[in-house]
């Protein structure tokens, strides 16, 4: 299994056969209750670094999913749209956003680890 | 103003709520009834799923035989409307009624809302067919007394404020700061200033400032609180700069505190350049006492359906015009009322003295029927009485915050203007949420105050008893806060967490709603 | 004074309960050099009945559209209102009511709401209604500022037809941004080709139906035009009656539905409030501006309401929200809501039959007179037609003798070239027999 990175934005990133999994941490749904709805983008869109590529929200909030590294979307989760809750449910499995293809694997080494995030998020309580 | 904190404690609605056992609902099981209905809480199927075709509630005779001459336009098929007779449809909606709280009924502290008693008089007033049955375009010969109903309106206002001009269109608050961010944008670009792009908008904001900004095409750029709940004036200084185009300030701010700084503030937001937007929301606390202009404001909408008592009506109509300084009043929205021989006059061009008008805000002239009711309700109070109607509202506030301030946590020090502010603090010992105790206050017969808003505080309890509440109504609400806190010390707290238990509904499944949002009814066989 | 409970010695027990010496202690924040010493000048505060005579003696300046024979339409019709309506909208429990953020104890406003909805849903044949919005004509800017979000293009088409007024409204709310708004010259005719204006950057495509000169037309083929080159069609109604006789803007295949409520809900006001009614498609439910109410269950598993995809507004979504809007049009709603119940289906058609049959009689007694000109061949209940004389004037003399002879279009379109002899002529249910023949008389003896 392709290791997990994470952002201090509460992405995370899986890199695997050539295409990278982004979605929200397990530690951001649970922040951000309920998800109700998430608006992704159009397959082929080129995205940058934290550029803003999807929404995701909750009764009461909405917010914005930013892109951890550069690439094509290839790919968009569309079971979340009659199924917001998977993101609840499996956040950072089942619950993913976006693949992205043509990207450099090698930014990803600028993100956090598991246990990295794990220690940012203790310092956010 | 009511937003809930996702960052705060949450509880799905529609999930079984701790202690809400057997015996929570009371027309459940044998201590129930059996139709579902509680004495004067009556249940009420929609107005579809009660109507019948052949059924009407008005007699309108059939025209006699002509030929239509639509365009061979003709609407085919049933539209799907229900067929109720008068008594059903008055049945129908006393009993909707029967399931609203409503300031006639009590106490009503709905923090940057301002619910105060709404007079009749101004509802009579409103209704005479002098006012009511005027067409917006009949001939200005014809309508002079509502014309000049308008402008004894603009010259109230301008007393108040201190302003020399006042737009009148606007049609709620929200659109009156539209109006006046446009005329901001509008004096800019006519001085070869439409570089100035930002706006400075403080954190605690309605959400109105800076969704109306971005309508206007500025990028936002908030300003953080101090410690003391106002604008951090050095931060605020230090993001002044050549392409600023205003200041958008809420004072009274939304923690109901007066900004000490306002007119230091002023003169920055000038010496840079910028416009100073006052949103007046607030007016209630000062109106009488200070004259926005005085404060350095260029420009501030007011809510005459929070100041001046016109009907809060479940969510509107409002109306929001808006005072204007001398520098900003050239770009003042369509139409304008003007003195002319024959009499007052709508100027509807942007010509002349009018060339630099922003344009058109609404259809026709404003929220006359509002501008009857606040009329109505100034002469009534006299400048003596509105000025009264601030230290009371501001006295009534600081009496709660200072009756309350060891039962709940005041975010600030007092004294506050119309509203005072708590935080969870100190609910948070319990596992109680704010939204917890708004739901408790609703078993209790008040309407809760405002919760989670400003977002600047935690849990935020936002309270303002406007000066229509009589000392004893107050202390009742005193009092009932001070009971719950009771029962949470005495380890009642999953009482307020299953809260409300007695209104017509329960807790509410927001989750669900928005999940599969079913937006309409629709027939069984759609 | 009878609004204030507080006495001089609630004050001073409240004031010490406090510990403050007075009032002004309280205001200590407000810098020393704005404190008002003493009330602005002002007249003092006045007894209910010395009020009541002074709004009445305004208000006697005023000729109500009521105590004339007036057929005065283009944007606000004048419709009679079940004496119930204004009985149940003053009940305190709705009219003293806040927006439902309780939805526990708002179930009442809610459920009104969520009928509302679905009456403007089924009238305009469009899926999903709004909760209202300030009147039609902010309705129309909200809508090209919708198109522009679901499309993602700047180009905003308005119709000749559109009201003036509304198409002011738009331009006064796309000026701030990218947008461009291409508005067709008036088209009293009803000449103009909208589909051959389309462009690929279109957003949308703003048409009044009936129009402002009362011009009645099956918009189909422009639907058909818009959809091929991926622009929305936004169809505004400013005469909701016309609903209860015309083909739906969902039948016809609008994109946004976008009407005046104000004919079977407040009534004429001289302008405001009034009511905007706004409807789309489901698929673009995101996008909508403004408050909507849904359908949930409570903690017992009962049906009720709420207010719903709150995500879209500015108290959640700030500068990203769809709209700036917070309070809109309640009560006004709560009015159209209680009238189209009692109206139902047969008397929301019979209604409007009425107002048509009304109008064929005014527009053929119009057509008698020599040198009028009726522009129209089809129409619901307003016609415009070309006097030999210039409009405005000729209104202005007439109503001297208590008939409102019509709008004369000038006074729409100030200034412009090709309007002086145009006037727009409505009748409704509440227009009688006698009245047609005064107007007839009136014009005629003007003319002779």
């Amino acid at each position: 299994m392709a290791e997990t990175r994470y952002t201090s934005e509460h992405e995370w990133i899986r890199f695997d056969g050539g295409i990278a999994t982004v979605g929200i941490s397990n530690y951001a749904q649970s922040q951000l209750g309920d998800v109700v709805y998430v608006e992704l983008p159009e397959v082929g869109r080129k995205v940058t670094a934290g550029d803003n590529m999807a929404v995701v929200e909750s009764v009461k909030a909405a917010s914005e999913v930013y892109a951890p590294i550069a690439g094509e979307v290839a790919e968009v989760n569309g079971a979340l749209a009659d199924a917001p809750e998977t993101i609840n449910d499996d956040a950072e499995g089942a619950g993913w956003f976006v693949r992205l293809k043509g990207v450099d694997a090698g930014a990803l080494a600028s993100l956090m680890d598991e246990a990295a995030y794990r220690k940012y998020v203790e310092t956010l309580a | 103003m009511s937003t809930e904190d996702p960052r705060g404690p949450r509880r799905p609605a529609g999930a079984p709520l701790p202690g809400a056992g057997a015996g929570a609902s009371a027309d459940a099981g044998p201590g129930g009834t059996v139709s579902g209905n509680r004495a004067l809480a009556i249940e009420e199927r929609l107005l579809f799923e009660q109507g019948e075709a052949g059924r009407c509630g008005v007699d309108l005779p059939e025209p006699a035989n002509f030929k239509p001459r639509i365009g061979g336009t003709e609407r085919k098929g049933a539209i799907g409307l229900p067929g109720l007779s008068e008594p059903e449809v008055v049945r129908h909606f006393t009993r909707l009624s029967q399931k609203n709280y409503a300031i006639d009924a009590g106490l009503f502290p709905l923090g940057s809302c301002t619910m105060k008693h709404n007079p009749r008089l101004n509802e009579k007033m409103a209704r005479l067919p002098g006012f009511a049955d005027l067409h917006p375009l009949q001939p200005e010969s014809t309508v002079q007394g509502a014309l000049g109903l308008m402008a004894a309106l603009v010259d109230w206002l301008k007393a108040l404020t201190g302003m020399p001009a006042i737009a009148l269109p606007p049609a709620a608050g929200a659109q009156g700061e539209l109006c006046g961010m446009m005329t901001i944008r509008a004096a800019h670009d006519a001085g070869g200033q439409d570089a100035r792009r930002r706006v400075l908008v403080p954190e605690s904001a309605h959400g109105t400032n800076p969704a109306t900004a971005a309508l206007c095409g500025y990028h936002i750029d908030p300003i953080p609180a101090n410690a003391r709940g106002r604008v951090d004036v050095a931060a605020m200084k230090a993001k002044l700069g050549p392409d600023v185009a205003a200041l958008m300030l809420t004072n009274p701010n939304t923690c109901g505190l007066f900004e000490p700084d306002i007119v230091e503030i002023a003169r920055a937001i000038h010496d840079a350049g910028a416009y100073f937007y006052c949103d007046g929301a607030n007016f209630n606390a000062i109106v009488g006492k200070v004259r926005p202009a005085d404060l350095g404001i260029d420009v501030m909408h007011m809510n005459l359906h929070k100041t001046f008592s016109t009907p809060h009506g479940g969510g509107g109509p409002g109306s929001g015009p808006v005072a204007l300084a001398a520098s900003l009043a050239p770009y003042a929205p369509l139409p304008w009322l003007v003195a002319g021989p024959a009499g007052l006059h709508l100027q509807e061009e942007a010509t002349g003295a009018a060339s630099g008008a922003i344009g058109r805000l609404k259809a026709f002239h404003g929220q006359m029927g509002m501008f009857v009711r606040a009329y109505t309700y100034m002469l009534s109070h006299g400048s003596d009485g509105l000025r009264q109607v601030a230290e009371d509202a501001v006295l009534a506030a600081n009496y709660l915050l200072a009756s309350l301030k060891d039962t709940l946590t005041p975010a600030f020090p007092g004294p506050c203007m119309h509203e005072c502010l708590f935080d969870d603090e100190g609910l948070r010992k319990y596992d109680v949420s704010t939204l917890d105790f708004a739901k408790a206050l609703i078993d209790e017969g008040f309407h809760p105050m405002t919760v989670y808003f400003p977002l600047v505080v935690h849990g935020a309890m936002l309270v303002e008893p406007t000066e229509t509440e009589p000392r004893a109504e107050l202390d009742r609400f005193i009092a009932a806060v001070k009971g719950l806190k009771a029962r949470l010390d005495a380890g009642g707290a999953d009482r307020l967490k299953t809260a409300p238990h007695f209104s017509p509904r329960r807790r509410l499944d927001e989750t669900r709603a928005a999940r599969q949002p079913v937006l309409r009814w629709s027939p069984p066989s759609r | 004074m009878r609004y204030l409970p507080l006495t001089p010695d609630d004050r001073r027990a409240m004031l010490a309960a406090i510990g403050a010496g007075s009032v002004d202690d309280l205001f200590v924040d407000v810098p020393a050099s704005a404190r008002l010493a003493r009330p602005v000048d002002l007249p003092k505060h006045a007894g209910e009945m010395e009020v009541e005579r002074a709004l009445r003696a305004l208000a006697a300046r005023n000729v109500p559209a009521g105590e004339a024979a007036s057929f005065l339409g283009a944007g606000a019709y004048r419709h009679f209102i079940p004496a119930a309506v204004d009985h149940l909208i003053q009940r305190g429990e709705f009219l003293t009511s806040y927006t439902p953020y309780q939805p526990e104890i708002s179930q009442g406003t809610l459920q009104y709401l969520f009928e509302f909805q679905t009456q403007v849903a089924l009238i305009s044949g469009m899926e999903i209604a709004n909760a209202s919005l300030y009147d039609g004509a902010s309705g129309a800017a909200e809508a090209a500022l919708m198109a522009r979000r679901v499309t993602r293009r700047a180009g905003v088409i308005a119709s000749g037809g559109l009201h003036p007024h509304w198409r002011d409204t738009v331009a006064t709310h796309l000026n701030w941004s990218d947008a461009a708004l291409t508005a067709a010259p008036a088209d009293p005719e009803g000449k103009e080709d909208l589909a051959a204006m389309l462009r690929d950057d279109t957003a949308c495509v703003i048409v009044q139906n009936p129009d402002v000169f009362g011009r009645v037309r099956d918009l189909s083929p422009l639907a058909r035009a818009c959809q091929s080159r991926g622009a929305l069609l936004i169809v505004c109604v400013a005469e909701v009656a016309s609903l209860g006789l015309i083909a739906p803007p969902g039948d016809m295949g609008a994109d946004i539905f976008v009407g005046e409520g104000q004919g079977l809900g407040p009534g004429l006001n001289f302008g405001g409030p009034y009511l905007g009614l706004f409807a789309t498609r489901e698929r673009f439910v995101r996008q909508m501006p403004g408050r909507i109410a849904g359908e949930t269950v409570d903690a017992d598993g009962k049906r009720g309401w709420v207010l719903t995809l709150s995500t879209r507004e500015q108290h959640i979504r700030r500068e990203k929200a769809t709209s700036n809007i917070c309070t809109n049009s309640g009560l006004c709603a709560l009015a159209f809501t209680i009238h189209m119940a009692l109206l139902g289906e047969e008397g929301f058609r019979r209604l409007a039959r009425i107002n048509h049959a009304n109008a064929c009689r005014m527009a053929d007694r119009l057509a008698a007179i020599k040198g009028v000109a009726v522009l129209n061949d089809a129409f619901f209940n307003e016609v415009t037609v070309r006097l030999p004389v210039a409009a405005a004037p000729l209104v202005d003399r007439l109503a001297g003798q208590k008939v409102f002879a019509g709008v004369p279009a000038s006074r729409l379109y100030p200034g412009e070239a090709g309007m002086e002899n145009l006037l727009i002529s409505c009748a409704t249910e509440t227009t009688r027999e006698d009245e047609i023949e005064a107007l007839g008389r009136a014009l005629e003896g003007a003319l002779r």
